[in-house]
């Protein structure tokens, strides 16, 4: 290297000067341009967040902080509280996730360790033609093929078994509807399984192949290399793929409309219905003519940002602890 | 290297500049409920095949209609739920009756034909208060002599969205029965007891279908496209009423609207033995004072044509065309009431 440095500069030909300055030019304006978007992108946020807050103010100066936690949802009176579909959107994305989270493990696993190499293409395309499904069509499924289903077999199912177990039988309470909260949440895992799967298995293939064949060859078996190898060694990714997931839950409209029963009342059931703020602003905006009714909306939709705010934010962390206790061990 | 930036910051030029382009259309438009878009899309088809003159109708929902109205981005606003005759003066506007449509109650209980379950106002605003639980219910049983109610909870279905069907349902509900005035009241979205609510009529319609022993209320074109179990509901004058043109268009040629200031009148719980209880009118909305009187003439034009000869469409599509008194009554108003800045009548 040294003995290379030290050498004589080879004579460099430089362009002539107009074609040089013509190019400093246009690099310069594309460096610009697109520092331009990529600004945006921040201001674009903030000016999100400011709208928010400001079409939420009368709202926001009416009920205060009680509207986090008031059951109340009376748009006749013009009394509102946010506390159903605040609890709505974090149990059924709750649900999704203690569901999605080891089926998409289960798979991401079959595809990178156990599938033979001619059904590992096919099967995962078909994982990533789920992500593209519109939601409406989950929605829609949900509601015509889906809940007539659940509501005959699985939850009777459920409140015949479960229902008399104390403290967790209060979960599994009421009539089989078919929808509700429950519904809500499996039909949330069903969409937000091919997101995880997809992310869990890139990063599973990431993993030196040197690392995996060590460890079989130390004699580890497969859920060895994968629990101890192939998952501490993606955690970040994998931690990633689940909030990715995670934050689609939490917004997720169209499909949870459908399927979640739309009542703002609250119940400790699963299988009662409930409401999500995504839902509830899907159902409400258009009708809501009164400022107040408006105002309360939007303070939904500023909730729902603040909650997804505060999962990225969690979920960064999380990264930054794991990647710092790497950092002790190695 | 140097190529590529170089394209790349032309093109962003280029679709900035054609992001700027709009195209502005010239026709009258409109936006609003989404209950009589059908027609009012029939409408402007056939308004535009005779006249040349489209209309660009938005269904957006009746709130939105009467914000755009008021912010004055469109031509009129349609709503299902009447402004008061207080909240017109405060934004200079002025409102007509265009169709008649109706609610219909339809349950989904084995063995029961359209039209064979009986029910009153109270009846209905008991079982939607969550107070009458059971079809088997002394109350229903009695109103029922002979039908074979099965001993199973009601699962009462609602609109989750905010919607006229709500608004006409839950006002008749209020008119009929107190304490549901007291406990839930009147608006296109309410605080709902009991059950559970879905998107849209389609979506309450399929949801009754599917779930057994439920009862959900839906605009009348669905209950007949889907041919659901409608209910016969007992009306004012004390007879029960099936639902149909007759006795939507018996309620609706009930009304005083003669006597209604700035046609506030919500056809619900008419008298008349034919008339069917829970009917509604949907509205138009237009500013008093037209800053475009063309624009505003031709508006005008196009409800004096679908008065007058949209009335065989309408009824295809399953809704009530307002009886000619009423429109005559209307156009009357529109001379004294709808004006340019100078105050000389547009229409």
């Amino acid at each position: 290297m040294d003995s290379q440095g030290s050498a004589a500069p080879m004579p460099v030909k430089r362009p002539p000067l107009r074609e040089r300055s013509q190019g400093a030019v246009v690099d310069t304006l594309f460096a610009r341009t697109t520092q331009f978007f990529a600004f945006l992108v921040f201001v674009l946020l903030l000016a999100i967040m400011a709208s928010l807050v400001i079409g939420s103010w009368p709202s926001i100066r009416k009920f205060g902080f009680a509207f986090v936690y008031t059951t109340d949802w009376d748009p006749v009176a013009g009394v509102f509280g946010a506390a159903v579909p605040i609890y709505g959107t974090l149990v059924s994305s709750l649900i999704a996730m203690v569901i999605a989270i080891p089926v998409s493990f289960g798979i991401a696993l079959f595809l990178t360790e156990l599938a033979p190499v001619w059904l590992k293409r096919p099967l995962g395309t078909a994982i990533e033609l789920l992500a593209a499904i519109p939601s409406i069509i989950y929605g829609m499924w949900g509601l015509f093929e889906f809940t007539p289903l659940f509501g005959k077999y699985v939850q009777p199912f459920l409140i015949d078994n479960l229902g008399d177990i104390p403290v967790l039988g209060a979960l599994f309470q009421g009539p089989p509807m078919g929808i509700g909260m429950l519904t809500a949440g499996v039909i949330l895992a069903i969409m937000v399984i091919p997101f995880i799967t997809a992310v869990m298995r890139d990063v599973f293939e990431l993993v030196p192949v040197v690392l995996r064949e060590s460890a079989y060859g130390l004699g580890s078996t497969t859920w060895e290399v994968v629990w101890k190898v192939v998952l501490p060694y993606t955690r970040a990714g994998v931690v990633g793929g689940v909030m990715l997931g995670l934050g689609r839950a939490l917004g997720e409209t169209m499909a949870v409309t459908f399927v979640i029963g739309n009542a703002h009342r609250v119940a400790t059931s699963l299988l009662a219905p409930g409401a999500s703020i995504a839902s509830s602003l899907a159902n409400e905006f258009t009708e809501a003519d009164d400022p107040i009714y408006t105002a309360s909306l939007i303070e939904l939709g500023l909730i729902l940002f603040l909650i997804t705010t505060i999962v990225l934010a969690c979920a960064k962390y999380m990264l930054l602890r794991l990647g710092r206790l790497e950092g002790t061990k190695s | 290297m140097s190529f590529s930036p170089r394209i790349l910051t032309a093109a962003l030029g280029l679709s900035a500049a054609l992001w700027a382009f709009s195209a502005q259309a010239a026709d009258i438009t409109g936006a609003g409920a989404t209950f009589p878009y059908p027609i009012y899309a029939k409408w402007a088809e056939m308004y535009k095949a005779k006249t040349g003159v489209g209309l660009n109708y938005q269904s957006i929902g009746s709130g939105g209609g009467i914000k755009q109205i008021k912010a004055k981005t469109v031509d009129f606003g349609a709503s299902d739920k009447p402004l008061t005759p207080e909240e017109l003066a405060k934004d200079n506007l002025f409102q007509f009756p265009m169709v008649v449509g109706g609610v219909v109650p339809t349950v989904n209980v084995e063995g029961i034909k359209p039209g064979q379950l009986k029910l009153t106002g109270v009846l209905l605003a008991d079982i939607y208060l969550g107070k009458i639980k059971k079809w088997n219910d002394g109350a229903i049983a009695a109103l029922n002599p002979g039908v074979a109610l099965p001993a199973k909870d009601i699962v009462p279905v609602s609109r989750s969205d905010g919607s006229g069907t709500t608004f006409i349902f839950t006002n008749y509900l209020s008119k009929v029965s107190p304490e549901w005035k007291g406990a839930v009241g009147n608006d296109a979205s309410v605080k709902w007891p009991t059950g559970i609510s879905m998107k849209g009529n389609e979506g309450v319609a399929s949801s009754v279908k599917q779930t057994p022993n439920s009862i959900g209320y839906i605009e009348y074109a669905y209950v007949i496209q889907n041919k659901m179990t409608y209910v016969a509901m007992k009306n004012k004058d004390g007879g029960f009423v099936e639902p149909n043109d007759k006795s939507f268009g018996a309620a609706a040629a009930g009304a005083d609207w003669v006597h209604a200031p700035g046609f506030y009148e919500i056809l619900t719980d008419e008298p008349g033995k034919d008339s069917w209880p829970i009917t509604g009118a949907t509205f138009i909305l237009m500013q008093k004072v037209q800053d475009k009187p063309e624009t505003g003439k031709q508006v005008l034009e196009f409800f004096d044509w679908a008065y007058h000869s949209g009335a065989k469409s309408a009824l295809e599509l399953d809704y009530i065309p307002l009886p000619e008194s009423v429109a005559k009554l209307v156009e009357g108003e529109w001379k004294s009431n709808i004006k340019d800045a100078a105050g000389k009548p547009v229409f």
